[in-house]
């Protein structure tokens, strides 16, 4: 707990995260269809691209092939695309990434060998790649579902927590970016958060709070709800305001609407 | 002009929460708008025994951490006009508290309550330095035995030395002694201290004696404040403490072995 309190005292927090990331893999810089074919593939989903930070891959670019990161960084700042950094590459290629602003990253392990540009486009197979041959292979540009991982190393998955102990009263665990599992009771005083959703496996008398990020489609299940609060992407209910039909019995608990569904599993 | 009142005792397991419960209560029966706050951070009971337990969201350290507004927080009692409770955090600890924090919200409830009684976690650390740094009164809850009285006194010296009106050199805390769990039998049989042993060793006002009782361990688990239960001993002694600090002057009770019949000796009737 000392160290909890240095971290309040300083004026900083210094801290690990994760975040999603589109690479963008760099074959003909110097085709005049370049940007244009970007700017078109932006078109179609511009909330998804606007201010997106990208990393740069110049693996598929030929040897020899000059690159000018100021110059082409300026461009992808136009159409709306933050060049972050640069993967792997060239010693010379990540000293002058450096020059112009642009964090090196590791190469990235057991790169994905193909990728389909039209996943995910709504494209057929039909409709080929001919019109947009010149693409560096962009990710799919669909906003409401997750991009398919061109790069999948560089995207963490949603991660399980599980944990298979009772959970104490007083205790807090924090599922970031995934599920929680717990395999026994959850003592009341506990609080189970999760940025997706919670399952338990046992009596539920603690708090469980699913979908904290906001994620709606969250659920929270438990064999037996005696929980003192449950919550979902931020709608809550206290045991005061559940009805006594569900109390002590299996449920999941749900949005709909906006509004916080408790029903009894049956199976 | 609201006033701060601290209970506490040093010693744990003596009927602080209990005895916040009872009190709080007792003064907003007489009318006084009261707030009760639970400065157990991490062990939190003043909701169970306030029986408010199912209706938390937020709690005293959401709104000292800026998470939530002090009305989000505060649960009005059902039971009783005028009582409100602000229940703690128990995922968190005592370092969640802060003078400044504290401060703040003692502040904001000084502004619409009438008395604000902060229930104080047992020890001399920074949870019970916190409930008592503030205090206008102090009330001491102390059992009849001596390792409670020496706690009583040793936290009676800190109210002294590191309260505020200590710090600012201003009016001194008023005390009060609250004498808990008085079992009349035992004290005639002379293994409990009398009343007046732990009045010379403690030497400040008594409040009160609130007679053992099976009433209070009953009203605890169904999340009543034994003040209500007025057919209890321990609940009239309870108002009778409260009205004695409203500077009432109230006979102490419950200090003779009540005239116990054939019958009584025969069943051994101890409530």
């Amino acid at each position: 707990m000392s160290t909890q309190v240095a971290y309040r005292d300083a004026p900083f927090q210094l801290r690990g995260a994760n975040f999603t990331m589109m690479v963008l893999r760099v074959s003909d810089p110097r085709n005049p269809n370049f940007f244009p074919v970007l700017s078109g593939k932006i078109a179609q989903a511009p909330n998804f691209f606007r201010n997106a930070p990208v990393v740069l891959d110049l693996d598929d670019l030929p040897a020899g092939v000059p690159f000018d990161f100021d110059n082409f960084t300026g461009l992808l700042r136009n159409l709306g695309m933050i060049a972050i950094g640069l993967q792997g590459g060239t010693p010379e290629q990540q000293q002058a990434a450096l020059k112009a602003g642009l964090a090196v990253l590791p190469q990235a392990k057991g790169k994905a060998e193909t990728f389909d540009p039209l996943a995910g486009t709504g494209r057929s197979p039909a409709q080929g790649v001919h019109n947009i041959q010149a693409q560096p292979e962009p990710p799919a540009p669909v906003p409401a579902t997750p991009a398919p991982a061109p790069q999948p190393e560089v995207i963490v998955q949603r991660t399980t927590m599980i944990v298979t102990e009772p959970v104490r009263s007083g205790r807090q665990l924090y599922a970031a970016g995934g599920d929680l599992v717990v395999v026994g009771p959850v003592s009341p005083g506990a609080e189970l958060v999760a940025d997706g959703s919670i399952h338990v496996y046992g009596a539920l008398r603690g708090r469980a709070l699913a979908g904290v990020s906001g994620d709606q489609t969250a659920r929270i299940f438990c064999q037996s709800l005696e929980a003192e609060l449950v919550s979902i992407a931020g709608l809550y209910r206290v045991s005061d305001d559940m009805d006594k039909d569900i109390r002590r019995r299996q449920v999941q608990i749900y949005l709909d609407n906006g509004y916080l569904h408790i029903d009894p599993v049956t199976v | 002009m609201a006033k701060i009142i601290t209970m506490t005792s040093g010693k744990g397991g003596v009927g602080k929460t209990t005895s916040s419960a009872a009190f709080g209560t007792g003064l907003a029966m007489r009318g006084f708008k009261t707030c009760i706050i639970d400065f157990d951070v991490g062990l939190r009971n003043l909701d169970l025994i306030m029986g408010c337990e199912r209706r938390v969201v937020f709690d005293f350290i959401n709104v000292v951490n800026g998470e939530a507004r002090l009305n989000q927080a505060l649960i009005k009692d059902k039971r009783v006009e005028n009582l409100f409770i602000l229940p703690t955090s128990q995922t968190r600890d005592k370092d969640a508290l802060t003078k400044e924090g504290v401060e703040k919200v003692l502040d904001e409830l000084k502004k619409e309550f009438d008395y604000i009684l902060c229930d104080s976690p047992a020890g001399i650390e920074k949870g019970a330095l916190m409930a008592l740094y503030f205090a206008d009164h102090a009330i001491i809850v102390t059992n009849p035995e001596v390792s409670s009285v020496r706690d009583s006194d040793r936290i009676l010296g800190v109210i002294q030395a590191k309260s505020r009106r200590a710090e600012l050199g201003l009016e001194p805390v008023q005390e009060h002694l609250l004498l808990t769990r008085y079992d009349l039998d035992r004290v005639e049989k002379g293994e409990m201290l009398k009343v007046d042993d732990v009045l010379e060793i403690l030497a400040i006002p008594l409040l009160g004696i609130i007679p053992e009782s099976p009433a209070v361990l009953k009203a605890s688990n169904v999340g009543m404040p034994v003040v209500l239960d007025d057919k209890s001993t321990a609940g009239m002694a309870y108002s009778d403490a409260v009205a004695r600090f409203l500077g009432e002057k109230v006979e102490h009770r419950f200090l003779k072995p009540e005239k116990k019949g054939f019958f009584d000796r025969l069943l051994r009737r101890t409530a």
